[in-house]
This record gives C-alpha cells, sequence and structure tokens, in this order.
C-alpha cells in the first residue's frame, strides 16, 4: 500500500540556481579521452617501432655490472648514496618522502586555490613543491647521465675511464660538535621562521607547522649535507657507533 | 559522377538484415547523451554532465586517465607477454631472445611496447600528481583522494620495479640487487641497517630475505619479482584504483566553477 502522505506531498520546485555551464559527458569528455588514448597509442607504436627495449648479456652473479644503476625512477635514491648511508638514503629518505606526500592535504590550511592554477594565492607551496619536484628530477639526471664506473662523475660527452682522479679523504665531525649542529639547524630552523612570519605559525598551530617545517628542513638538508661533502669532504656530520648522518 | 552517399547508406541500412542487428538508429538528444553514459558499463563510472571548465585539456592535460590507459595497455600487452615467458632463470633470458628476435609473431613490438609504455606510465603519473598539486585539486574534500594517488604513485613504481628483473640480464639483475640491498639496510628490521641486532635480524631472516627468498638474487627472486608484477601488484593497484575513481565522482571533480 502506498503511504497516504507521501502521495499528498508536492515536490518541491528544484532550486534553479546560475550553476556553471554544464556540458555533457557524451560526448565532450569521452571524445576528448578517445583522442588522447589514441594518441598514445600512435606515440608508443612509433616509438617502440624505432627504439628497442634494452636488453643486455645473460645475468651473471659473478661479474658485476659498473656501475650498476637502479631503474631510472630511483636513481636520485641511489645519487643521494654519495652523500648518505644506505638505510637513510634508500629507506628513511623515500619513506620520508611518501609520508610527506600523504600528509600534504592535512597540513596545507590554505582554502585558496582550490581548483585552479595560481601562483599568487599558494606562493609557499607552490614553490615548495615545485621544488622538490624538480630536485628529484635534477638528481636523476645526474645519476642516470653523468654517474659512471665506481659512480664517479663523468660529464654526458665524455668518455667513461678508470683514469679518474682519486677523491680527497673525507673527514667527519666530531660527536658533540654534530649533535649540536643537528639541534641548532632543526631547532633554530623550525623557531626563526615561527618567529618572522607570525600568522603562517598560528595558522598552522604547533602540530602541523612541526610536520611542515620537518619536512621542509629535511628536504633542505639533504641539500645542504650534499654540498658539505662535495664543498668540504665532509663524510658524515653526525658520526655514533649505532648509526650516521 | 559522385556516387549519392545518402542512397548508398539507405541501402547498407534499410534492410532487414540490418535492421536485425541494429534494432534503431541513435538520435543525439540530452537524454540519449546521458543514457550513452548511465547504460554503458565502460562509461559509467563518468557523471553524465560536467562543468566546462573541468575538461579543458590544459586543465587536466588527460594524465589521470592517460595512466589509467597505460595501465590497461601495461596489463592487455603483458598478459600476451605471459603467454610466451617463463620466470625460470634457465629460460626467462631465451625467452627475451625469442620475443626480441621475432621467433614469436610481433614479439619485439609486444615487448618494447610494454617496456616503454611501463616507463610513460612512471611519468605520467608523476605529472599527474604535479598537475594536481599546482591546481590545489587535493583540497577539501579531496584529501583523502590525494592519499590514495600517493599509494598508486608507490605502486606504479612498484610494478615498474618487479618487471625489471623479469628479463634475467645483467641491466635487471644488477638494479635490482642495488634496490633491494637498501631493504637490507632497513633500520630494525635490515640486516645491514641500525639495530639490526636489537630483533636478530640477519642476513637469512631480514626485510630484504623475503623481498627475495634467499640471500642473494635467484630463481626464488625471479618467481617472486613475477608473482608480484603480475598478480599482487595489479591487484592492489587495480582495486585502489576502483576506490580513486570512485572518490572522484563521491568527492565531486575540481576545477573552477
Amino acid at each position: 500500500m502506498a503511504n497516504p502522505e507521501a502521495t499528498t506531498l508536492k515536490p518541491e520546485p528544484r532550486q534553479t540556481q546560475p550553476g556553471p555551464e554544464k556540458i555533457h559527458t557524451w560526448p565532450h569528455l569521452v571524445a576528448k579521452e578517445f583522442l588522447c588514448a589514441l594518441l598514445f597509442l600512435v606515440v608508443i607504436l612509433l616509438y617502440s617501432y624505432y627504439v628497442d627495449a634494452p636488453l643486455r648479456e645473460l645475468a651473471n652473479p659473478g661479474e658485476p655490472e659498473n656501475p650498476a644503476k637502479a631503474p631510472w625512477y630511483f636513481l636520485g635514491l641511489q645519487e643521494e648514496l654519495v652523500y648518505f648511508d644506505p638505510w637513510f638514503a634508500g629507506v628513511v629518505l623515500p619513506s620520508l618522502i611518501i609520508i610527506g606526500l600523504m600528509f600534504i592535504p592535512y597540513i596545507d590550511f590554505n582554502h585558496k586555490g582550490n581548483g585552479y592554477y595560481t601562483f599568487g594565492e599558494r606562493k609557499f607551496a607552490v614553490t615548495t613543491f615545485s621544488f622538490g619536484f624538480l630536485l628529484w628530477y635534477v638528481l636523476i639526471i645526474m645519476g642516470v647521465y653523468c654517474r659512471g664506473p665506481f659512480w664517479a662523475w663523468f660529464w654526458p660527452w665524455e668518455k667513461w675511464t678508470l683514469a679518474f682522479p682519486t677523491p680527497p679523504p673525507l673527514w667527519s665531525l666530531p660527536a658533540p660538535v654534530g649533535v649540536l649542529l643537528l639541534l641548532a639547524y632543526f631547532g633554530l630552523g623550525t623557531w626563526l621562521p615561527a618567529r618572522r612570519w607570525k600568522d603562517f605559525y598560528q595558522q598552522l598551530g604547533p602540530v602541523k607547522y612541526g610536520v611542515t617545517m620537518f619536512l621542509l628542513l629535511t628536504m633542505i638538508g639533504t641539500i645542504l649535507k650534499m654540498g658539505l661533502r662535495l664543498g668540504f669532504s665532509i663524510k658524515y656530520v653526525l658520526q655514533t657507533p649505532w648509526f650516521n648522518i | 559522377m559522385l556516387p549519392d552517399l545518402k542512397e548508398i547508406g539507405d541501402k547498407i541500412t534499410q534492410n532487414n538484415i540490418w535492421k536485425s542487428i541494429f534494432r534503431h538508429g541513435y538520435e543525439d538528444t540530452p537524454r540519449n547523451r546521458m543514457l550513452q553514459i548511465l547504460g554503458n558499463v565502460w562509461l559509467h563510472i563518468h557523471p553524465t554532465t560536467v562543468t566546462k571548465g573541468s575538461i579543458n585539456i590544459s586543465f587536466t592535460w588527460c594524465l589521470g586517465g592517460l595512466t589509467f590507459f597505460v595501465f590497461l595497455f601495461e596489463t592487455l600487452t603483458g598478459v600476451l607477454l605471459m603467454f610466451y615467458y617463463t620466470p625460470d632463470v634457465n629460460r626467462a633470458y631465451a625467452d627475451m631472445l625469442d620475443l626480441s628476435n621475432n621467433a614469436i609473431p610481433l614479439g619485439r613490438l609486444l615487448r618494447n611496447t610494454h617496456r616503454w609504455a611501463g616507463h610513460a606510465m612512471v611519468i605520467t603519473v608523476c605529472f599527474h600528481m604535479l598537475r594536481v598539486f599546482l591546481t590545489g585539486s587535493y583540497k577539501a574534500p579531496r584529501q583523502f583522494n590525494w592519499v590514495l594517488g600517493v599509494i598508486l604513485l608507490v605502486l606504479t613504481l612498484l610494478l615498474s620495479f618487479t618487471g625489471y628483473l623479469l628479463p634475467w640480464d645483467q641491466l635487471g639483475y644488477w638494479a635490482i640487487t642495488v634496490g633491494t640491498n637498501m631493504a637490507g639496510a632497513t633500520p630494525f628490521a635490515g640486516y645491514q641497517g641500525p639495530f639490526a641486532e636489537l630483533f636478530g635480524f640477519t642476513i637469512d631472516n631480514d626485510i630484504r630475505f623475503g623481498l627475495l627468498g634467499g640471500t642473494s638474487i635467484q630463481a626464488p627472486a625471479l618467481l617472486r619479482a613475477y608473482v608480484w608484477h603480475c598478480i599482487g601488484l595489479p591487484a592492489m593497484a587495480g582495486g585502489l584504483m576502483i576506490l580513486h575513481f570512485w572518490r572522484i565522482r563521491k568527492d565531486g571533480f575540481s576545477g573552477r566553477l
């Protein structure tokens, strides 16, 4: 039995506000998707017709490749192996990148710039992310094109040889200095911007601000460590019996 | 004299055989346009109408859709390759040679497209992420879909990485050696990592051992890479993609209104 009340209810007049212009998905969006897919197919088939996928000799566990390079998208991390121990370059750093990426929507308090390209309304966010994105690819390019045998530096136009000069000896900072330096870097790096940009700090609150600055300082610190290594031959900033940074 | 196209068209469509296959023509009405989306199993992940701004090529660059298409393309070429490839250290490399030398019809093209499209997928997924960031499309209410996207990015890298070993050549073998050695350096859980001794991790029971199925890259590692590459990771990525697309519908398209 039909509910008698329901039949007496009149449908509410439909809200007709002047919304954004709507168009039909079929054919407008579907056609674009189809063309994109078609274009991709043409490009990939042509490229694959002319360029063969690499295939070297049969795998031989007794004969290491020199240099042995990871797939290109991991070469940024492999490049970081020059400056950090594997536990950091190969595990902690990529984990921080992944976790940091996931945190982005939850630490970005800026409601502007939702759904359109803008730089002016989100200067900090766009600058930081673009810089990190660029850094990832610069390191990859270094790893793919500029690293030769024993991971020595060769420009792309140079011939790989084994007669490269011996790199200068490395040294590490004494442990107390290292501890102080790291504390000062992360401490001041967190405290000073909070004083300088009070609005930024207040809008984020201490937790989100702390997370943001930790991620930012880790990214910048990675580059600083590269500079210390390349410019001053410093192997470790902090040396402990358990781990080194 | 030019043939009368309308007459030819009528001859083809105005007969009993044609009409037995196609019951009626397609009338381009708003109702039919919506039904095309609603009534089609492949298209119904779309809304029936979209705002004009959200489908500008210069807004999305089609990067997300393209990534999905490449995934489908990889699935198709991957399944075809599975007919000709055996994940056995004594046969894998020979199978690659057979493909490359076209001992299998179109083998070279099949392998090349699978390989290059795999690289292309890593690139499109990275630039999709950059696009979503630059348009602020991860902002409320789409925060969680960004998180799903990050997981899908990682899965894409792992899919490509596990495929790298399968040719069983020097390139893949040593690239995977470098990559999996990193797992051995995991703090607490890798035999070479800091604090490994705390939980008694050694070379034959740590996280790297679990990935390789041994202390070095041998037959078990090849089989593991193969199973992860063909079943484990695609299943996970496929499941998360369903969630990712569903959330786009539920959270709404971004794009200037």
